[in-house]
């Protein structure tokens, strides 16, 4: 074997990437070649000085807030597919316990169904979408002549829970995490009026807490 | 209000949607979305680093990093392994060339014939203090990125797939569309030239 040779396949010896036939080559002549036999040494010593770690850089929050960022787009997607043609509710009733018992077997929870009439926020029914790649429960409510979508899926516990309002496209969007269930409102109503549903929401959903 | 990177995003992620609802005949697009996602989001950190590496420039970078996610999503129909981290980078690479490369009109040289430039330069040169005294100097991870970071675009990189993210030469290959026998040459001046500059930071020995 030559120098030249074996000036590259000692980096090839290296990384482990030699059969032993050819690592068997490169080892004799490094065994009499010290010239190459320092090369393995110092590129050894290189590739030590350099632990990937050291060298990796770490993506940016932003790309990873595209995937919630994904996630309320895909939430206003759905609540404007609602409202086009005929496909606003699969069960439409204005009792809370026909809506809920609908959703067993499709979706993976068991999603609070409550009734917010009395409130000013009237149940029309529910309906199986589609979010962030998962089935969900919607339940779907009218204020006025305005709809609001409630999506109801089982939560990441990883996924940070915002407290705001997101508005996008014109439409107000809020999320929230409670009992292990991740919840978006979304509606073209107003950013207060959209709060106000979910803390009417959360207080008929946890009495207890709600006074 | 969103700011300017988180609105590019949101625009890339409903273009994203859009596709999705395109090839609904296909299959669930939403199991499609949620099977790429688990495949290929735990690969965000070493495509941000390729992309790094490659733009030198964290905002294209990004920019690269979601072009490059959109693409795959997109074409996940097409994916037959064996590794999803290989593929990504393709894509990336791909990314990098056509997109950005041609908007800042600056050529990025993966695929230039730098060896042939290099050929004439020596692969190693002998250090000229005593071997027993040459010991290379532990630089800081800034500096360290520094050096690779000056590195010629083809050899860049060849430092970013092998010692970073432990690709196989055959590997490499495959990513950067060469022959094994490019990689190993490839590497080889790679290292040798960061080796040379790791040296030359140290500036004239006292």
């Amino acid at each position: 074997m030559t120098c030249a040779e074996s000036e590259v396949l000692l980096h090839a010896l290296l990384d482990g990437e030699l059969d032993a036939g050819h690592a068997r080559e490169v080892e004799t002549h490094l065994e009499t070649c010290p010239r190459c036999a320092r090369q393995l040494v110092a590129y050894r010593e290189l590739q030590q000085a350099m632990p990937a770690a050291q060298l990796r850089f770490t993506a940016p929050m932003s790309i990873r807030t595209d995937h919630n960022q994904r996630v309320l787009g895909d939430v206003v997607s759905a609540h404007v597919r609602s409202l086009q043609g005929e496909h606003l509710t699969d069960v439409q009733t204005s009792d809370q316990h026909t809506v809920k018992p609908w959703f067993n077997g499709k979706v993976d929870v068991a999603p609070p169904v409550v009734d917010l009439t009395a409130q000013g926020f009237r149940l029309i029914g529910g309906r199986l979408d589609y979010l962030d790649g998962k089935a969900v429960a919607s339940i779907v409510y009218r204020r006025r002549m305005h709809v609001i979508n409630l999506f109801i899926a089982q939560a990441a516990p990883s996924e940070p829970q915002g407290r705001k309002i997101d508005k996008i496209q014109g439409f107000n969007i809020r999320r929230w995490n409670a009992q292990g269930l991740e919840f978006w409102a979304v509606s073209d109503i107003d950013a207060a009026e959209l709060q106000e549903f979910v803390e009417k929401f959360d207080a008929a959903f946890h009495p207890a807490s709600g006074a | 209000m969103l700011d300017q990177p988180q609105r590019q995003g949101l625009t890339l992620a409903w273009k994203a949607g859009d596709d999705m609802r395109a090839s609904n005949g296909s299959g669930d697009p939403n199991d499609k979305a949620r099977r790429f996602r688990d495949a290929a989001l735990p690969h965000l950190d070493d495509v941000y680093t390729l992309a790094r590496y490659l733009l030198r420039n964290g905002a294209d970078a990004e920019d690269a990093v979601q072009e490059c996610y959109l693409r795959g999503l997109r074409h996940f129909d097409t994916y037959r392994g064996p590794a999803m981290k290989p593929w990504l980078f393709a894509i990336l690479r791909n990314v990098c060339r056509s997109e950005f490369m041609r908007r800042s009109g600056v050529a990025l040289a993966i695929d230039g014939q730098a060896e042939e430039d290099e050929d004439a330069v020596p692969l190693w040169q002998e250090a000229p203090v005593s071997p027993e005294a040459e010991m290379l100097r532990q630089w800081d991870a800034k500096t360290i990125r520094r050096l690779v970071e000056d590195l010629p675009d083809p050899f860049r990189e060849m430092i970013v797939l092998r010692e970073i993210n432990d690709l196989s030469y055959s590997e490499i290959a495959d990513v950067v569309s060469v022959p094994i026998g490019t990689v190993m040459s490839r590497l080889a001046r790679a290292r040798s030239m960061l080796r040379k500059a790791w040296i030359a930071e140290e500036g004239p020995s006292t």
